[in-house]
């Protein structure tokens, strides 16, 4: 089997990640942040040490702006229902998942302006088209740092400098670059930092979360889910100090141990390295599709202009079609359609039909795209449609 | 009887980054429940030595560690 849909999730956990899990359900087990015996206290002490690793990992000074959600999808309704009412302004991409974009659009319905920086056919934007779309009532401004479709990565540092210099607030949905990408939250002007636990980062699904940069005031961003923190229980109104306020609710502790097994192991293979290992498949996969006949890729076709993820279409094949025999027939696995991505889809003139999307991951092998270029060979010289 | 001090807090999240804190600048620290006449905010709290307070307070702002008070113990 071989597995190509490390965009999705990644998959397979490095051993420490599941061992992390399993020690922890074993041996500690409590809820953080609730009682004040020994093992609700060691929990809290877990997940400090993952507030720590993600901090260092984003260049992030401070452990308490580390905020765990049960997702990306939640780190940004918190952001994006936080900071906008209705007449406010809102600028984005055209290279956004529906994560970023349905809560857009809801919040359209009452009265939020949302607005596009159009993006070019191969998903880049152009730092100065952003500035040109921000206006006197822009209150953010949130960007997909690299697309989940054609692996597009945006000029996060640039665009966190126009935001900066008209008093935005930048959010960077970082849930395909965090642990394959250099990210620094505070040299890349990022306000907001949303992540996915369990894609780059290697861990379980059920984690991600928000960091925010060391000149945002959280008094700006109400939270989204209030409920019990533990903290402060005389009080029936939601705590208001970091990192409580955003973190109603019995966390997701496992899944967290295993995150923070699993940054370390990032960390200590460094992030550069993996990138590097990435960047070689990528370009032997780009390379090896172009050379098939009727095969299009997406996006720039070049591996250092974006993540580890290609998307192609191939004439006279469905997409879904030529996944499934993809799977049955070569055991390649892979995602089809349209990544719930939209938009992204429209930009890259994919839509409505979509694409096959292969995305490798840190335990990929050479061996293994050559063998996926083969399938898709292959399948290409068939019908797959019957 | 050796003097000691409690820092309260407002949330475990604090009391044990405090934790973290105050072991690395090399004092010697223990996570208690906290007195019940001094507090109802957060369940756990920091007992350090009396002489260790302003060593103590020192670490805890260089690294921006939140807390609620600081009380003797007799
Ligand atoms: C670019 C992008 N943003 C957001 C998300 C949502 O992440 P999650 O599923 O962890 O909420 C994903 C992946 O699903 C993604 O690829």
């Amino acid at each position: 089997m071989i597995y190509l849909d490390n965009a999705a999730t990644s998959w397979p956990k490095p051993d420490c990640v599941p061992e992390a899990m399993l020690h922890f359900l074993r041996e500690v087990g409590a809820s953080p942040g609730r009682s004040g015996h020994r093992l609700a206290l060691e929990a809290e002490r877990v997940r400090l040490d993952a507030r720590e690793a993600v901090a260092a990992l984003f260049g992030a000074p401070d452990p308490m702006r580390v905020v765990f959600t049960l997702n990306a999808t939640t780190a940004l309704n918190i952001v994006a229902r936080g900071l906008l009412s209705p007449g406010a302004h809102v600028l984005t991409t055209g290279i956004e998942h529906n994560a970023v974009l349905r809560p857009l659009r809801a919040l359209e319905q009452c009265g939020v302006v949302v607005d596009m920086v159009p993006s070019a056919r191969d998903g880049t934007v152009e730092v100065a088209a952003v500035e040109d779309n921000v206006g006197p009532r822009t209150q953010l401004l949130v960007v997909n740092h690299a697309s989940n479709v054609c692996g597009t990565v945006l000029p996060i540092r640039a665009i966190g400098e126009v935001a900066r210099r008209h008093g935005v607030a930048f959010a960077v949905d970082a849930a395909q670059t965090g642990g394959c990408w250099p990210i620094d939250v505070e040299a890349d002007h990022v306000d907001l930092l949303v992540f996915s636990g369990h894609k780059g980062l290697l861990g379980p699904t059920g984690t991600g979360g928000l960091v925010l940069g060391r000149g945002f005031h959280a008094e700006r961003l109400p939270a989204l889910v209030h409920g019990g923190t533990g903290s402060r229980s005389e009080d029936e109104h939601q705590p208001d100090f970091l990192p409580d306020k955003y973190e109603a609710g019995t966390p997701n502790i496992v899944g967290l141990a295993g995150l923070l097994a699993a940054v370390r192991y990032v960390s200590a293979r460094g992030v550069e390295a993996i990138r590097a290992e990435e960047q070689a498949l990528t370009q032997r996969l780009i390379d090896g599709l172009m050379g098939i006949p009727g095969v299009r890729v997406v996006g720039t076709g070049k591996a250092q202009l974006q993540t580890a993820v290609v998307s192609f279409t191939l004439d006279g094949h469905s997409v879904s079609q030529v996944a499934l025999a993809l799977d049955e027939q070569f055991g390649v696995l892979c995602r089809p359609g349209l990544h719930c991505a939209p938009r992204a889809h429209q930009t890259l003139g994919t839509a409505p039909q979509g694409t096959l999307r292969l995305s490798p991951g840190p335990f990929t092998t050479t061996d293994e795209i050559d063998r996926a270029v083969e399938a898709v060979r292959q399948l290409a010289g068939r019908r797959t449609d019957g | 009887m050796a003097e000691f001090a409690v820092i309260l807090f407002h949330s475990t999240s604090h009391a044990v980054y405090a934790e973290r804190v105050l072991r690395r600048a090399g004092l010697a620290v223990k996570m208690i429940p906290t007195p019940r006449h001094l507090s109802s905010d957060c369940g756990s709290a920091v007992r350090i030595a009396a002489s260790d307070q302003a060593a103590s307070l020192e670490a805890l702002g260089a690294a921006g560690v939140v807390f609620d008070r600081v009380e003797r113990l007799g």
